[in-house]
């Protein structure tokens, strides 16, 4: 394994794809938390189905698979989502979670119909890829070994991918430390950040807003089974083993850092080890440990029955 | 066209015409049910359960291989799913019920950890030599192209089947999911009522994995409650034409599917429904858009007119609006001046007034007093002694 470690190969067939999975485990995880305590969880499971409508429209409009046009579209789809899941929720008096469904499986549907009437199928882009991602393909191929890390030249050729993750963890990373206080007031008590003066509806947008661009990002690199398990799975397992928000922050980029990394390496190498000769998918097993992980903390966690009745 | 016309008379072919019935079947039992998972507001629930029957599929395919079968028996494919299906309901129950964790996070982490691991299986059987012809893919999307007569058979069967048991569990069902306090003071164990329902979902689910996939079959769960709702209040009703809704998207779409080669099953049942959902939303005569724009229109031109005949009572100036409505039904000329009916229906209107007037002062705590409209006749409201008495101290002064 070590020797795996230090091979030119690993630098270029694992790292990236390990750093792009961290990454978007990272960029998903961290909104998650305020999600999940609001009992808003599934948001980022209905995000990542409305994502591709957005995608196919982008696709048919531009010709091109190309990143720009294809993550506008997604966004737009996002925010026409949002637009609808409240308004149906406003004028049929229905509770959101219903709203949600009927918004997002429509949405999804019409995505697939538009892949399959328009002939994209052909270009690479399929309701499979949207769904699992394609991670094993994110490859560094200028790179030569670690000190390719330090060659500006080798780094011009990493996947795209990469820094614009990089980028988008890095700027949801100092939103929520920026604002973390109003965040966190709003979160746990909503009555009283009113009265203090905080504008919680445009709170509660701007994480919904921070979720969509997360898992806009995420979903280009990895597909929608990590970013709907990244959304839920490490922020649930870690408010299980703490009281303090911070805390629970903390544990829940842990668990995500290593659901990405131990998930792409057992995916890549685990097969392996039992003697098959081929791996399997990275993104479908990122999710699965990540489940492994909340079911650890499910069963073992110390603070699993809530603050009063722990030990 | 005339292919379409053919697949909705079940003229096309055996088994086009089994699987039509089995959508139409299957669209009408998940109607049922979801009209009860709506009211209960678990509706997202059917999402982890659809989900979660993926491993399941891959896990029946991979035994069946090496069993000696081929893998590809409907039958083993959907008891699979039904036994992981199963597994994550309880999981989604188990951690809402045992953990801090809120119901919506259970159902988030059991979709999405279910998910992927049967995502990592289908990656398995695509490396063995018989996996890459296995089909599973169609489980994602559902795809009635090129089903076996047996298939169909199992379809129309377990159409059928989730018809009666949603049928015979509807008594039970629909007081639990109204009235959970009620239902429990009659003797009905809520907790087994539940699980049976969210039996009645899996069995919904794995029976439309075939047709309309595990992506999208929630929506057959989802969507016709909800448009069901903009046609009534009343729970009886509300049953029967989300069933209604579910049967007729679930027809239509199968027989549009296999009239036309491209045309996927589960995103044309679902985007049928859904322009059911849309016409509900805006036709429905209880709540849809248009009903109660037209209600609210014509209220609004019953205050003005009912200010109109006040103001001609009192004679005050006339609004605009006020004008043109008494204009429009002749109880004024062109000249402004009140038509002798304009006269008349000013002193009943003015009468009407004094005598709410009065029965708000005497009786304000009557809620049938506190809810006026400010538009309809007292008689509406108060039974014809009491009126007798404040016509009496009226005309005391």
């Amino acid at each position: 394994m070590l020797d795996e470690i230090f091979s030119p190969q690993f630098v270029q067939l694992s790292l990236p794809p390990i750093l792009i999975g961290a990454l978007a485990a990272i960029a998903c995880a961290l909104p998650g938390n305020f999600l999940v305590l609001r009992r808003q969880a599934l948001i980022g499971d209905a995000i990542s189905h409305v994502v591709l409508p957005g995608i196919v429209v982008a696709f048919l409009l531009t010709g091109r698979v190309s990143t720009w046009p294809m993550m506008i579209g997604a966004t737009v789809a996002a925010l026409v989502a949002a637009i609808l899941i409240e308004a149906i929720r406003r004028v049929g008096r229905m509770e959101p979670g219903a709203a949600m469904g009927v918004v997002f499986t429509a949405l999804f549907a019409f995505g697939v119909l538009l892949l399959e009437q328009s002939g994209s199928r052909n270009v690479h882009l399929d309701v499979e890829h949207a769904l699992y991602g394609n991670l094993e393909s994110l490859i560094w191929l200028d790179a030569n070994g670690w000190g390719s890390l330090f060659d500006a030249r080798a780094l011009a050729g990493l996947p795209p991918e990469l820094p614009r993750l990089a980028i988008v963890a890095a700027l949801i990373a100092t939103a929520t430390a920026l604002f973390w206080r109003p965040l966190a007031i709003s979160t746990f008590d909503e009555s009283y950040a009113q009265s203090i003066g905080l504008p919680t509806r445009l709170i509660a947008f701007a994480l919904v807003a921070a979720a969509a661009v997360a898992a806009v990002a995420a979903f280009e690199a990895v597909g929608s089974i990590i970013v709907i398990a990244m959304f839920v799975c490490p922020p649930a397992a870690a408010r299980l083993m703490t009281d303090r928000l911070g805390a629970q922050v903390a544990w829940s980029l842990l668990f995500a850092v290593i659901s990405a990394v131990a998930g792409y390496v057992i995916a890549g190498y685990g097969p392996l080890w039992f003697g098959l000769p081929d791996a399997v998918s990275a993104a479908g097993m990122i999710a699965t440990i990540s489940g492994v992980i909340l079911a650890a903390a499910c069963l073992w966690g110390p603070r699993r029955l809530g603050a009063g009745s722990a030990a | 066209m005339d292919a379409f016309l053919a697949a909705l008379t079940l003229r096309a072919g055996y088994n086009a015409a089994l699987v039509a019935i089995g959508a139409g079947l299957l669209g009408f039992a998940a109607g049922l049910v979801g009209n009860f998972l709506f009211l209960r507001k678990r509706s997202l629930v059917g999402d982890a359960i659809a989900h979660a029957t993926l491993p399941g599929v891959a896990l029946a395919f991979l035994v069946m291989v090496a069993l000696g079968g081929d893998g590809r028996n409907l039958a083993g494919l959907l008891a699979g799913s039904a036994a992981t299906a199963g597994i994550g309901l309880l999981a989604v129950d188990w951690i809402a019920r045992r953990t801090r964790l809120t119901e919506d996070a259970a159902i988030g982490a059991v979709l999405s950890a279910f998910f992927g691991f049967g995502v990592v299986l289908m990656t398995v059987i695509q490396t063995l030599p018989r996996g890459r012809q296995a089909g599973l893919e169609s489980f994602l999307l559902g795809s009635t192209a090129g089903m076996l007569y047996l298939d169909a058979l199992i379809i129309a069967g377990g159409g059928a089947l989730c018809v009666s048991l949603a049928l015979l569990l509807r008594r039970p069902m629909t007081m639990v999911s109204f009235d959970p306090g009620y239902a429990q003071s009659r003797g009905i164990d809520l907790r087994a009522i539940d699980l049976a329902m969210m039996g009645l979902v899996m069995a919904v689910t794995v029976v439309g994995l075939k047709l309309v996939g595990l992506v999208l079959i929630v929506a057959l769960l989802i969507i016709p409650p909800a448009a069901a709702r903009f046609w009534t209040d009343r729970s009886e009703r509300m049953l029967w034409i989300a069933g209604a809704i579910g049967a007729a998207s679930g027809y239509v779409g199968a027989a549009l599917s296999a009239s036309a080669p491209d045309l996927p099953t589960g995103p044309v049942i679902v985007l049928l429904c859904f322009a059911l959902f849309c016409v509900s939303l805006l036709l429905a005569p209880e709540r849809g858009l248009l009903a109660t724009a037209l209600r609210r229109r014509a209220y609004a031109r019953a205050l003005a007119r009912r200010d109109g005949l006040l103001a001609l009572a009192s004679r005050r100036n006339l609004s605009q609006t006020a004008r043109r409505v008494l204009l429009a039904d002749g109880l004024i000329g062109a000249n402004g001046a009140a038509t002798p009916s304009g006269v008349r229906e000013a002193a009943l209107a003015a009468r009407d007034e004094r005598r709410w007037e009065l029965a708000r002062t005497l009786r304000d705590a009557d809620p049938a007093i506190a809810a006026h409209d400010g538009v309809s006749p007292v008689e509406k409201a108060l039974t014809a002694d009491m009126i007798a008495e404040i016509d009496r101290r009226l005309a005391e002064g």
